[in-house]
């Protein structure tokens, strides 16, 4: 029935409803994907049913008014289905549910057809109004209990199983009951009391509901049944709490203005601080803290709920694991983690694949789980939760987990990893090997757990937001992606520092701890390495950065750089940490990226500026661009700087008695140790770098010639090549000795050790000074320079010559 | 009739100074500036217009006149480009003044460097000169290449 036409044809007032129908009936549809999921794993719910029902009668009773007659009938069927549901004369199937949903998609097709050309659309959809027909009878058959009549609801979900009932006491019911449609028209004096009685007896006989018979007959205008029906879901207790629909532009543009108040109450501030007008003090006062609350609030306008992205993925975990054949139990956890919109919209792409793979490469077949004492239904975990100011979402699966191997011989296949690079990787590094580009395409692996189809581009993805990805995996146990997002894009917490009376933001990305010396210890605290400051925290020498040196700005007149205490950031830049002092650290604090003016886009120190609470404007610093300038990231390859670094290491080492050594593996599982002061450097050179000069192996190394010695040979006296040899790449340990450096081929290098050194056992070999326990293991103590003279008697002439 | 053309004057260095009133976003008094240590000397620092934050560049250094006197606060106009506002430093503001395109002249040789590059030309006024300031000319700073390897302040 077309009620367009009782109406009048008033066009605009007409798309207006229909506008809002369509935005609400989207809505109630995301909500039907997720209670229908729900309705299945728990289909006794009583509540979850009313509520399913109730959705699918909204969209059925406002398409009814407004006319679309297909979308109607459609929704009248999945009506039907429930209501059997409902009254317990059919039970929910898995089948029963993919008809449902299935129905849900072609009520959003239909919808999709309204929003584009008004009418919806060409396809009536009568194969699966018949399938769900063909539901209702095949369990009806079995069913005693049968009632054609328990169809055709009325106004409200309340009563919208009431036409089953004989009729009398829910008539007169009815027209008293404020929660029914009949009952508000009639007390809003719209409907006549008798037009209403006879229009419920009509609906005992057809099909049509009370509203539709009412304007049929011309009993009432449609307005008000439109009206009185919302105002009865407007009632309806479970209806979710009132929102209104807002631009994003206008949010914008509150936040502009909002950053104006902010201005001008900063301005009124100080005038206030001015006046000794108590009055008008207290007033500006009030002002300040409600401009401060009002920012805030719009602030929190832009952030939502991860939540709204997850909605989804019950029922996209549901028709995966069905297509695959597999029991998937979804969990999620901190779906009220919020986040800023534009954030929340770049990564919805990159979790539902993960998603995806979870389900398709993770969770195995449930013979499969139960052949390894697993639970049939694998169980896919979501998880949000804020910390250190980022947001951290994981996607963990309780299936097989990565296969290592897999992986490893995939990316050598790939030529991603060269042999002797991979023997060499952690299991860590190599689970991300399934992120690099190309390392999934050629063929699909379905069904083994070297997953990886396009996880590339989740990693791209989470990258271009400022995020980070990691995967972590047991075999048999599962796998857990986790992405590290900031909260905001436009909004970062960041520590606030101030150097030659400028301030300056740190992003928190960045940051790694701080350190403070008071004014004593910085004398001793900070040495000089190779003419470069450095700062040894933990054992490590760190490189310092001095921001007023780099910015080249000077330091407030009272500060003495060797008298003053000195606060050191340590921070990360492309995986190098170097320390950056600063003259004071202030506070941290929640800033709003602005970018810079053309004017000063050449400078890398700087990624923006931001504009603080007092109202002035303090720079953010880019601290890999300043590493750069600094050079602190090349300066690393610097050999010499490396080896007086490793001398001063020493220094400490005799001090406390421990000394740091180098663990190398070389002829079988021979394990030799080499103090790390000795150690140029390490490095690695494929196996064509390798010439002879006469007998002895040597190669270009730096402009020089560098002789090889193979530590094998020399020490166990082995003569044949080990395997390694062969291999593609020859880890080197470069010793120097007066401007000349030999290369020890190793077969590994293990670790680097700080222990105390007790040689237990005297030197059999020459060469070895004795063997130690390191690592609990019993390891060679090498006598490097011995080794060398005696393989290399050339050498020491040389060294003895300079 | 002639046409005519409004031009938002100001003072630098006893010279008078215009650019058209449509380019003017707004004149406002000295505000505090926060410095970009590294950025070019021309570039005095940044200000919060109302939440935006604006380059501030200082017209005597870019046109090469000698530096303000200490202790005289400059003025602020906010000038629109193609990368948003930028603020141009002045020593005063002047009149806006409607002048004759018949009047126009091209720039006087006694103008030398990039001055006679950024004054597009010059407006004989009753006693006085209209040096006419080509604005996105003066607001791009790649002729000055790079940011300096050293600042004011090593």
């Amino acid at each position: 029935m077309h009620i367009e036409n009782a109406i009048g044809c008033d066009d605009v007032l007409m798309d207006e409803i229909v506008k809002d129908f369509l935005i609400e009936s989207n809505e109630n549809l995301d909500r039907l994907d997720q209670e229908l999921v729900k309705l299945e794993s728990s289909p006794s719910s009583k509540e979850l049913l009313a509520s399913v029902f109730r959705t699918i009668h909204t969209i059925k009773g406002s398409c009814g008014f407004l006319g679309f007659a297909r979308l109607e009938k459609l929704a009248h069927a999945g009506e039907n289905l429930l209501s059997r549901l409902r009254d317990g004369q059919l039970t929910l199937t898995s089948e029963i549910t993919s008809g449902l949903l299935a129905m849900v998609d072609a009520v959003r097709h239909m919808l999709t057809a309204i929003q584009a050309s008004g009418q919806d659309g060409p396809d009536d959809y009568a194969a699966l109004i018949q399938h769900f027909a063909d539901l209702q009878s095949q369990q009806s058959a079995a069913s005693t209990q049968s009632s054609p009549a328990g169809e055709g609801p009325a106004g409200s979900p309340k009563d919208a199983g009431a036409g089953a009932r004989p009729l009398g006491g829910a008539e007169l019911g009815e027209l008293a009951d404020p929660t029914k449609i009949g009952g508000v028209l009639v007390a809003r004096g719209q409907v006549a009391p008798e037009a209403l009685a006879e229009a419920l007896r009509m609906q005992e006989m057809g099909r049509k509901r009370v509203g539709e018979i009412l304007i049929e007959r011309g009993a009432a205008h449609p307005e008000d049944v439109l009206a009185a029906q919302k105002s009865i879901e407007s009632r309806n207790p479970d209806a979710v709490i009132e929102t209104v629909r807002v631009g994003v532009n206008l949010l914008d543009r509150l936040m502009n203005l909002v950053g104006e108040l902010v201005l001008a109450r900063n301005q009124l501030l100080q005038f206030s601080s001015m006046r000794q007008d108590a009055g008008f003090q207290a007033v500006s006062q009030r002002m300040n803290l409600i401009a401060t609350e009002l920012q805030e609030e719009v602030m929190k306008t832009r952030m939502q709920p991860i939540g709204n992205v997850w909605d989804k993925f019950p029922r996209t975990v549901r028709d995966l694991g069905l297509s695959f054949g597999k029991d998937v139990h979804l969990e999620m956890e901190g779906q009220d983690t919020e986040l800023d919109r534009t954030i929340i919209e770049a990564i919805k792409d990159p979790l539902t694949h993960l998603v995806r793979n979870s389900i398709d490469h993770g969770i195995e077949q449930p013979a499969v789980r139960q052949a390894s004492d697993k639970s049939a239904a694998g169980t896919l975990k979501l998880r949000a939760f804020h910390e250190g100011g980022q947001v951290n979402i994981e996607v963990s699966d309780d299936g097989a987990g990565l296969n290592i191997e897999r992986i490893r011989q995939k990316a050598l296949e790939r030529g991603l990893i060269s042999a002797q690079h991979a023997s060499r990787m952690s299991d860590r590094e190599i689970f991300n090997l399934i992120f690099l580009p190309g390392f999934s395409t050629a063929d699909k692996v379905t069904n083994v757990s070297g997953r990886g189809v396009g996880m590339d581009v989740v990693k791209t993805n989470v990258e271009k937001i400022g995020g980070t990805v990691d995967i972590q995996s047991t075999a048999g146990k599962g796998t857990t992606v986790r992405i590290k997002i900031p909260l905001t894009l436009a909004i970062i917490p960041a520590l606030m520092v101030a150097a030659g009376g400028e301030r300056f933001a740190i992003p928190q990305v960045s940051l790694l701890e701080l350190v403070r010396m008071d004014a004593g210890e910085v004398g001793k605290g900070i040495e000089m390495v190779h003419g470069s400051p450095v700062y040894r925290l933990r054992g490590r020498l760190l490189p310092l950065v001095y921001l007023n040196r780099e910015l080249q700005i000077r330091r407030p007149a009272s500060a003495d750089a060797e008298s003053s205490a000195a606060n050191i950031v340590v921070v990360q830049a492309d995986g190098h940490e170097f320390g950056l002092v600063v003259d004071e650290i202030t506070d941290t604090e929640e800033i709003v990226v602005k970018p810079l003016g053309q004017q000063l886009k050449g400078i890398t120190a700087y990624s923006g500026a931001t504009i603080m609470g007092d109202g002035r404007v303090a720079l953010i610093l880019d601290i890999l661009g300043l590493a750069q300038r600094a050079q602190v990231v090349s300066a690393r390859d610097s050999a010499l700087a490396e080896k007086e670094q490793q001398k001063a290491c020493a220094k400490t080492e005799i001090a406390s008695g421990n000394q740091t050594l180098l663990v190398v593996q070389c002829g079988g599982q021979g394990r030799m140790a080499i103090p790390l002061s000795l150690v140029a450097r390490l490095e690695e050179f494929p196996v064509s770098a390798v010439e002879m000069t006469g007998a002895q192996e040597v190669m270009q190394y730096r402009g020089d010639i560098m002789p090889l010695l193979r530590l094998s040979r020399v020490i166990n006296g082995e003569t044949s090549s080990s395997p390694s040899h062969t291999d593609d790449r020859l880890q080197v340990v470069v010793y120097s000795e007066a401007g000349r450096s030999v290369g020890l081929v190793v077969d590994r290098i293990v670790d680097i050790v700080s222990e105390k050194l007790i040689v237990q056992s005297p030197a059999g070999r020459r060469g070895i000074l004795g063997s130690s326990v390191i690592q609990k293991r019993v390891t060679d103590l090498l006598d490097v320079p011995t080794v060398v003279r005696n393989v290399l008697p050339g050498f020491a002439d040389a060294v003895s010559a300079t | 009739m002639a046409s005519t053309q409004q031009f938002c004057t100001f003072l630098l260095d006893g010279h008078v100074f215009g650019t058209p009133v449509p380019k003017v976003q707004e004149v406002i008094q000295h505000q505090e500036m926060t410095r970009v240590p590294l950025a070019p000397d021309v570039v005095s620092g940044l200000i919060n217009l109302r939440g935006q934050i604006v380059s501030a560049i200082d017209l005597r250094r870019r046109l090469g006149l000698q530096d303000r006197p200490a202790g005289q606060l400059p003025m602020n106009v906010v000038v629109r480009t193609n990368d948003g506002a930028v603020s141009l430093l002045v020593d005063e503001i002047g009149d806006v003044i409607e002048v004759e395109e018949e009047t126009l002249e091209s720039p006087p040789e006694t103008l030398q460097g990039f001055a006679r590059e950024v004054v597009s030309g010059v407006y004989k006024l009753s006693g006085r000169l209209l040096l006419a300031l080509d604005i996105d000319r003066i607001v791009d700073l790649s002729d000055l290449n790079k940011p300096k390897a050293t600042g004011n302040f090593s």
